[in-house]
């Protein structure tokens, strides 16, 4: 059994990150991702982690550190959020371009103009098509296990991606909780150091980021979609194995709460995740059939698990914490509809929610209850996305 | 005399290209127990089709603007593994260092990772077609910064980055030209004896870029430095240390009239201003440098 | 041939591009004005000089005939022809 503790978000990260024993870390600061990289700072000063830990002149260099750390057959760490994570683009479609398994964490924060220090997914789901792993947790428990999980996803041979764990910021990242951390002998055992397929070797020169043209572009990116379509499998099964080592499964790709016989189901990522199941449990008292389907793995994006676990459901309520603007729905909305599309699917209610941090309480849930219900009655309502707890006197 | 060749034969690179040979040269200085990282750029480009890489050496390239950063990482891991033995080496044109790498390249130095950045400057975006970067020579015609009745091409000075790299408080750096291949060979190996970052800028004549025949690729990179446009020096730890002398220093034109990208400046009475401002340039690099006087080596490829 | 993750690749493939169809000139080396000084081989940017026994000799499978080993040869020892194919 590990040991338990009331300790802050980004510490259970920092604990998991110093577990996984990286030999290079690559820090800069950004709010609210700073306190992990500090954590971790103090880790190295104190003697706790032995790791080469770089302060970095810029974002773009601390994804580049990590990459070129990976490459030299490495495990490698870094972290960052919001404007940060945007800066870091170019250098992340490089690394899942090339298959190097880092692992880093975005601490979730909206993205300027107008600047905003607060939680929502804007920042995170730019990355939706660089072919990285992207997982979202719930809390600072699943954050500590789920980073364990991602080397170990990451570096398996038949995935060889990088993972992003997307951690909500100040909900999770400055929250002290209650979270069991595990002994480095079993973290060790559940994680053995990192066996690169390729690395940067004079005993064996490899050429890394080479140049592909028409002849066999396709053909590489058809190796990363069939790689990234592969790890779908080894996220459940790691995930099951850390069940099995440690006692705690949060979801692989996705995890139902409640929502078998549920007419209503939300489709949510994150740390509303919480909210919902609260609220769940409260209209379920009052004899309302409602679940709520976490999507964990928003990249590789589970269409499978979505339709079976929506197969029974009249409606789904779909939350974005992001905006495709533009379009007139979020990015996980109308990833749902593509994955329900087809006879016998629910009728899908998208909600932006949660924006800049914008609170959603109880009552927004049961209000957004409240128009699913009747669309589940057959009433016609809708399909526009609501936004919730909008103050329309500052729009009208 | 020659030794196991590290760059393989059989790359894209365009005949007479001075990249090429400041690469191979590099190459034969470090031996084959090194890591090389690149950014994005004409070399880069002609080196590693998916297949035919032409480096017979561990490479990376990353990005345009990261090559400090990515050699930063691979140090770094290096040292965790225990595998200090093999040497970490960045090289990259003008573009790649001068301008979109420079922030990568100065949190390299300023962290003092053990690695030597090689900077080849052809003085232009050549890759994509001759634009100007900031390491272009004054008054050269490119394609963002063409001649014609309104302009005499590029308008401001050629970054010092040497000079830039020196502010670091670095070990070590110094400035070579592919004509001098002893000389730039020797500052390489040099390099690799210092704990800390050190940078090498070596002028790499362009024939495509710069407009001359591509016979003359050594040629041109001479009158670069016989001319006193190109300083030749080293400093470790801060202070100067070896000036390369001219024993008979040249006439700028002598330098400009081979190159197609300066042309402009002798097609009319026009050009008289910009000539004696690039003579003026000269004039003060051999000053301010102490260049002029006599050179102790005397073989020609010293 | 299955491709490799992440296009990374062996080095040394460059080989079976066989870069000496570019040729318009080709160096020839009079092997008795030659005595084998390197600076040929030292500079050539295509890796395609070597020296044998104290006389340059040229790969033609990948020189471009640039020429710089002609114009830097400090003995004349190499011209260029023009190429006929």
């Amino acid at each position: 059994m590990g040991k338990k503790a009331v300790i802050e978000g980004s510490m259970a990260i920092a604990i998991a990150v110093k577990q996984a024993r990286p030999h290079v870390i690559s820090a800069y600061p950004i709010t609210p991702q700073t306190h992990i990289m500090e954590f971790l700072a103090d880790f190295v000063a104190n003697g706790e982690l032995k790791t080469e830990y770089l302060r970095v002149d810029s974002e773009f260099s601390a994804a580049s550190v990590a990459q070129g750390a990976v490459a030299a057959g490495s495990r490698a760490y870094t972290a960052s959020a919001s404007q940060g994570l945007l800066l870091m683009t170019e250098v992340l479609y490089n690394v899942a371009g090339m298959r190097l398994p880092m692992v880093l964490t975005g601490v979730n924060r909206s993205v300027g103009t107008p600047v905003n220090i607060q939680p929502d997914h804007q920042d995170t789901v730019l990355f939706r098509d660089t072919g990285m792993i992207q997982l979202y947790v719930e809390d600072a428990q699943e954050a500590y296990d789920a980073h364990v999980q991602a080397f170990r996803i990451a570096e398996d041979r038949d995935v060889l991606l990088p993972v992003l764990v997307c951690v909500d910021g100040w909900t999770i990242s400055h929250t002290f909780e209650p979270v069991e951390v595990e002994e480095q002998e079993k973290i060790d055992a559940f994680l053995p150091p990192y066996k690169p397929l390729y690395h940067l070797d004079p005993k064996k020169p490899y050429t890394f980021g080479s140049i592909s043209i028409d002849k066999d572009l396709m053909e590489f990116r058809y190796l990363h979609e069939e790689a990234i379509q592969g790890a779908k499998a080894k996220i459940e099964a790691i995930a099951r194995e850390f069940e099995k080592t440690f006692g705690r499964y949060y979801g692989g790709l996705t995890q139902s709460y409640k929502t078998e016989d549920a007419d209503i189901v939300f489709v949510a990522m994150g740390s509303i995740i919480g909210t919902l199941k609260e609220a769940v449990d409260e209209l379920r008292a009052q004899g309302k059939k409602v679940g709520v389907l976490k999507v964990r793995s928003y990249r590789p994006f589970p269409v499978e698990e979505i339709r079976a676990a929506l197969a029974n459901a009249k409606v789904a309520c779909v939350i974005d914490r992001a905006i495709s603007i533009g379009f007139g729905a979020g990015p996980l909305t109308i990833d749902t509809q593509a994955a329900l599309y087809g006879p016998n699917a629910p009728q899908v209610l998208p909600f932006y929610a949660g924006l800049g941090g914008k609170d959603v309480e109880l009552k927004h849930v049961a209000e957004m209850v409240a128009k699913a219900e009747k669309a589940a009655a057959g009433e016609a309502v809708s399909a526009e996305p609501e936004y919730v707890n909008i103050n329309w006197n500052l729009v009208s | 005399m020659t030794q196991k060749e590290l760059f393989a034969s059989g790359h894209r690179g365009c005949p007479g290209c001075g990249a090429a040979m400041a690469t191979r040269m590099m190459l034969r200085a470090t031996g084959d127990d090194v890591i090389v990282v690149s950014p994005t750029g004409c070399l880069e480009t002609f080196t590693s089709m998916y297949g035919e890489s032409c480096w017979e050496v561990p490479w990376f390239h990353g990005l345009f603007e990261n090559a400090g950063a990515i050699a930063s990482g691979v140090e770094a891991a290096l040292k965790m593994q225990g595998r200090t033995d093999t040497k970490v080496v960045a090289i990259g044109g003008d573009g790649g260092t001068f301008d979109i790498g420079i922030g990568a390249l100065s949190g390299m130095l300023e962290r003092g990772h053990n690695v030597t950045y090689i900077c080849y400057d052809n003085e232009a975006y050549m890759n994509t077609g001759v634009q100007r970067s900031s390491a272009t020579t004054p008054y050269a015609s490119t394609t963002t910064s063409p001649a014609g009745s309104h302009s005499m091409g590029k308008t401001r000075p050629k970054k010092n980055l040497a000079a830039i790299a020196l502010a670091h408080d670095v070990p070590y750096v110094a400035t070579a030209s592919i004509a001098y291949p002893q000389d730039f060979m020797n500052k390489v190996k040099k390099s690799l004896t210092f704990q800390g970052s050190r940078f090498i800028h070596v002028h790499a004549p362009c024939p495509i870029g710069w407009g001359f025949d591509t016979a003359l690729t050594v040629e041109v990179g001479r009158l670069a430095v016989e001319t006193g446009l190109m300083p030749i020096w080293e400093a470790e730890y801060g202070e100067i240390t070896k000036v390369r002398k001219i024993r008979e220093v040249k006439p700028i034109e002598e330098y400009l009239k081979v190159q197609r990208r300066f042309r402009h400046l002798f097609a009319s009475d026009a050009g008289k201003k910009e000539l004696a401002a690039l003579q003026e340039l000269c004039n003060k690099n051999i000053e301010k440098m102490g260049l002029a006087g006599e050179r102790k080596v005397t073989t020609d490829v010293s | 041939m299955r491709l490799n993750a992440g296009a990374v690749c062996a080095g040394g493939g460059s080989y079976v591009n066989k870069t000496g169809h570019w040729r318009t000139f080709i160096p020839r080396v009079d092997t008795d004005k030659c005595n084998g000084c390197g600076i040929c081989y030292t500079y050539c940017p295509d890796s395609s000089i070597e020296i044998v026994e104290k006389t340059a000799q040229i790969d033609y499978d990948y020189c471009k005939g640039c020429g710089v080993c002609a114009h830097e040869c400090p003995r004349e020892a190499i011209a260029m022809e023009e190429e006929r194919k």
